[in-house]
């Protein structure tokens, strides 16, 4: 076998190509099919990791909450649960969770469409994550900072608004992009439920074509390109939001 | 039939180089023979655990190898078995891997760029299934309604092309294997499921209560399934051919047939409840390798 390229030119529907590879008048060739796939895992991922951010920050404040009294002791609790809940059943497991059988307890969700499912699935599970890297974040301050903030007049509120959160995000962005990153992949497991995206063009274009090794290495590249895209984003904004000598104060270990 | 597992596809995929294309030479010499099987490609061929294979074509195999050992004169003659993927198969037979692949693959002539194809055993038709309560009879009234298939089938094609030549629109849903899209049809998030004839005879057989269910409507589509060899050994090509024509006309394949489609299987002793259709007693009647194209002609 040799490879053949051209397999990416090649119409969906009749056994001819085209000249410039993307289909022409309602004519649909695999390369805009594969683009449409991207297109969608870039979607579930985008939408997964704005879900999973605010409630993996929220949640993962939640837990440091000093145990003042029962309100914060509560919320601290519910953090812990929601951590455990979605980090400790695999993914798969979830989206058809998600899919199959909590439509079937709330009917209205039965119009739901997989592609909003799968993104809050994966969102949640993601915010699990998330949550146990911003916890770790905000333990790492001194904690002389929490103290500074409360003798200075903050409520508790505000000690986070103004002083925690904003040191402690900064030093968990690398695991953010870890986390960004792994979204992006974990997303191929939305085919599972019909959503159009890379994993589910992979399957079905390989068997199409019969050029699997093509296909598949087409994708990849597509993979490649969307995860290193994230992580220069995420470089961006590290580079962007740090704050002179506090990084490097930190680990010289210094409190 | 046409069911693919993500991954594997790296296992053979690499490493595809034309080997040596004689085969009986091969057999001969070290008295050892490969057989390709699939793990789950229904009542054609399966693993019973352990190691161990069965279905339909499995046993047509079993007696053209023993054939060929006859032929050959060999004392004794080793079948090893190794387990192949909708994405390794190719390129294992191509290389020499796997001698005779005996699962359920599609002669088309994309593959028979790359491998030959002894005579088609099985025919498979590309059918309908429905609640039996429902009202639908034909593709055409599928229009609008949700429609279960399978990733990586080539029935997701067929719809395609069938939506785009009679200008209708299927909702598609697409379950991740064959057991999925059942469950789709079970549940209610569709409305049929479009698969092959043997795929849905068994799905239905082993249903809670396969009286829910019917199968409907007319053939969508035919396509010839086979048993793969090496490409260009006209030798060993003969040889199977010789032996499958033998069992066709001796009634041996009407046996294998009922055994394996009708009667209770192992290992749990359900049954495919799949009966013998006119397309594959046409393809037994007029043995040859033609490919799904030629079928599709027709």
């Amino acid at each position: 076998m040799s490879w053949n390229w051209e397999v990416f030119c090649k119409s969906t529907l009749e056994e001819d190509f085209s000249p410039v590879c993307f289909g022409t008048g309602g004519e649909i060739t695999y390369l805009d099919w594969m683009f449409s796939a991207w297109g969608w895992t870039l979607s579930v991922s985008a939408l997964g990791l704005f879900v999973a951010m605010i409630l993996g920050v929220l949640m993962g404040t939640l837990r440091t909450l000093p145990p003042d009294n029962l309100l914060n002791r509560s919320l601290a609790l519910l953090g812990t649960v929601w951590v455990e809940l979605f980090r400790n059943i695999p993914v798969l497991v979830q989206i058809f969770l998600w899919y199959h059988v909590i439509p079937a307890l709330f009917p209205v969700m039965k119009g739901f469409p997989s592609f909003v499912l799968v993104s809050l699935a994966l969102g949640f599970f993601t915010s699990a994550r998330i949550a146990e890297q911003v916890r770790a974040g905000i333990g790492s301050l001194p904690r002389g900072q929490r103290y500074a903030a409360l003798a200075v007049g903050l409520t508790t509120t505000q000690s986070y608004r103004y002083v925690i959160l904003p040191m402690a995000l900064r030093i968990v962005i690398p695991p953010l992009t870890s986390e960004s990153m792994n979204i992006i992949k974990n997303s191929s497991v939305a085919f599972a439920v019909s959503v159009a995206e890379l994993t589910l063009f992979a399957m079905q274009a390989q068997e199409e074509t019969s050029r699997g090794i093509e296909i598949y290495l087409g994708v990849t590249a597509l993979y490649v390109v969307s995860a290193l895209s994230v992580n220069r984003v995420m470089a961006f904004i590290e580079s962007k939001t740090r704050v002179p000598g506090f990084i490097a104060a930190a680990s010289s270990g210094g409190h | 039939m046409k069911k693919n597992l993500l991954v594997a596809a790296l296992l053979g995929l690499g490493v595809i180089a034309t080997a040596q294309a004689d085969t009986l030479a091969k057999i001969k010499s070290s008295s050892a023979v490969t057989m390709g099987v699939r793990e789950s490609s229904g009542a054609l061929s399966y693993t019973v655990g352990d190691g161990k294979y069965a279905g339909y074509h499995v046993e047509i195999c079993q007696r053209v190898l023993s054939d060929v050992q006859k032929q050959l004169k060999l004392n004794k003659l080793d079948i090893k078995y190794q387990a192949v993927t909708s994405q390794n198969r190719l390129p294992l037979v191509a290389n020499g891997t796997v001698d005779i692949e005996c699962g359920s693959t599609t002669n088309n002539a994309t593959r028979q760029k790359d491998v030959a194809f002894a005579v088609t055993t099985y025919v498979e038709e590309v059918r309908i299934a429905v609640k039996a309560n429902s009202n639908i009879t034909s593709l055409n009234q599928l229009a609008g309604k949700k429609v279960a298939t399978t990733t990586g089938t080539t029935s997701v094609q067929l719809l395609r092309k069938h939506e785009r030549a009679a200008n209708v629109n299927f909702d598609e849903v697409f379950g991740k294997d064959h057991a999925d899209s059942f469950l789709l049809l079970e549940s209610g998030r569709a409305d049929a499921f479009v698969m092959d004839g043997s795929i849905l005879a068994g799905n239905i057989a082993n249903a809670k209560n396969p009286a829910d269910f019917k199968i409907v409507g007319e053939v969508i589509a035919v396509e010839p399934i086979a048993i793969m060899i090496r490409k260009d050994d006209p030798a060993f090509k003969k040889s199977v051919d010789d032996s499958i024509k033998k069992m066709m006309k001796d009634g041996t394949l009407a046996k294998l047939w009922d055994k394996w489609f009708l009667q209770p299987i192992p290992p749990k002793g359900n049954k495919v409840g799949l009966a013998l259709s006119a397309s594959t007693k046409d393809a037994w009647a007029n043995p040859n390798d033609k490919p799904a194209e030629e079928y599709a002609k027709k």
